[in-house]
């Protein structure tokens, strides 16, 4: 029985990476939106090394939630348009392990390669070296959380005009707690403020939390957008 | 009267603010197919979408086996097919990759049905499975999502309007699968315009359950 739960939700991780794979614009967009809104910072605000340092850890990690919000409304909508949710709905598995199934493996796709790509962008930054660990650190703890989060309004606004925009707006509040925290942590190792432990401790505190109950909330969510 | 496999008592669904049909009752037993009729916009869709637990009915009770489906929760959707409106195919992946990770994703492994191979076969789909989904046609397509009935395997079959897309030979030798489906236990509940022919369903009139509208 567990073997079989397994089974399928590695199958579901599987057909959402083959699905996302060839789509693989949709996948890059949030990974451009995030180099693209870090390469204009250097451009607009000139290259003083001690100006772009003091910015570099908010722009890196606004940059990096807003790109995952945009990221967001590829989660369910196309499965929801061709009916594959209605039948997940119909499995014999619980449909929250499917729909963590889901968002890891949106993850994967866009919340891990932006935080992989982070080191060279902040170079770009000016970041001094010894926080670029803490950085790549905050952004693996952190952007699974804002997925794992959004993963709820974006189950909710399924079928409602303008969902895009909703979805901004109601994962916004939610997301202040992580930006605050990721940026501090950044901050801090780079020398601004006091050590970068606490931070990313809480961090993954947020992570925890978010583990335990997005994927069960956006299911019920899931549920109410197909009623 | 006795209580079938599957039974529905006093059912009653909203759409809105206006109730669709009211106090509707069917048995369905193993080997019986009911044929839901009426005309447009009468509730057919919704009541097929209450009866496979896809949406909750206003009031009313849905047993299955003699359990509740409210209290049976996955343990009932997981003896239900529902082929909807929408197909429920994955445009990007193949039509072998589609039924495939169907059988993974929604059967356990003592209740698989046909391979992926031999159910595209049976539908006429063979020499299309490896092509992505989105490249084939709406009757295809069509084939495809009922392709899946035959690899989930499952004993209660749910199928709103299955005919629509498909040509005279696509519907005949459909009709057939779901009489293979009844001759080995199976039920089936159907919405359909077309006509078909299957020998031995039984005709549902949903009008006799819904007000009359002024």
């Amino acid at each position: 029985m567990t073997a079989d739960l397994l089974g399928a939700m590695r199958a579901v991780f599987v057909r959402e990476l083959l699905v996302f794979w060839r789509r693989s614009t949709e996948v890059m967009t949030a990974l451009v939106f995030f180099v693209i809104v870090t390469t204009l910072f250097p451009l607009a605000i000139g290259p003083e090394r001690r100006e772009l340092m003091l910015v570099a850890p908010g722009v890196l990690w606004v940059a990096a939630l807003l790109a995952t919000t945009l990221s967001l409304n590829h989660l369910f909508a196309s499965d929801y348009q061709d009916g594959s949710l209605e039948q997940m709905l119909m499995s014999p598995y619980p449909l929250s392990a499917m729909v963590f199934s889901k968002i890891a493996a949106h993850w994967v796709l866009t919340g891990l390669p932006l935080a992989l790509l982070s080191p060279l962008l902040a170079i770009q930054m000016a970041l001094p070296m010894k926080a670029i660990g803490t950085l790549v650190g905050s952004l693996l703890l952190g952007t699974p959380t804002l997925t794992l989060i959004g993963a709820v309004p974006a189950a909710l606004t399924l079928g409602v005009r303008g969902g895009g925009v909703l979805v901004s707006l109601l994962v916004l509040p939610l997301y202040t707690p992580v930006l605050i925290f990721g940026a501090e942590a950044v901050a801090a190792s780079a020398g601004q403020g006091f050590a970068s432990v606490a931070h990313l401790s809480l961090l993954g505190a947020f992570l925890a939390l978010a583990l335990s109950f997005a994927p069960w909330a956006s299911s019920a969510a899931l549920r109410v957008s197909l009623d | 009267m006795s209580e079938g496999l599957f039974a529905v008592r006093g059912l009653s669904c909203m759409r809105g603010d206006k109730t669709l049909f009211a106090g509707l009752s069917l048995d369905l037993a193993p080997g019986e197919a009911l044929h839901v009729r009426g005309p447009n916009g009468l509730g057919k869709t919704t009541l097929l979408r209450a009866l496979c637990g896809l949406s909750r009915p206003m009031r009313g009770e849905i047993r299955w086996r003699g359990g509740k489906v409210s209290d049976l929760g996955e343990e009932f959707t997981a003896e239900v097919a529902y082929v909807g409106h929408l197909n429920g195919i994955q445009g990007d992946l193949t039509a072998s990759e589609n039924l495939r990770l169907a059988s993974r994703i929604f059967t356990r492994r003592k209740q698989q049905g046909l391979g992926a191979d031999a159910a595209l076969e049976r539908v006429g789909l063979r020499a299309q499975a490896e092509r992505p989904a989105r490249h084939l046609s709406q009757g295809q397509k069509r084939r495809l999502a009922l392709a899946r009935l035959l690899v989930l395997r499952r004993p209660l079959w749910v199928l709103d309007e299955p005919f629509t897309a498909l040509d005279v030979t696509s519907v005949a030798s459909l009709s057939s699968l779901i009489g293979e489906h009844m001759a080995g236990g199976g039920l089936a509940l159907i919405v359909s315009h077309q006509a078909f022919d299957l020998p031995g369903i039984r005709d549902f009139e949903l009008a006799h359950y819904c007000k009359v509208r002024k």
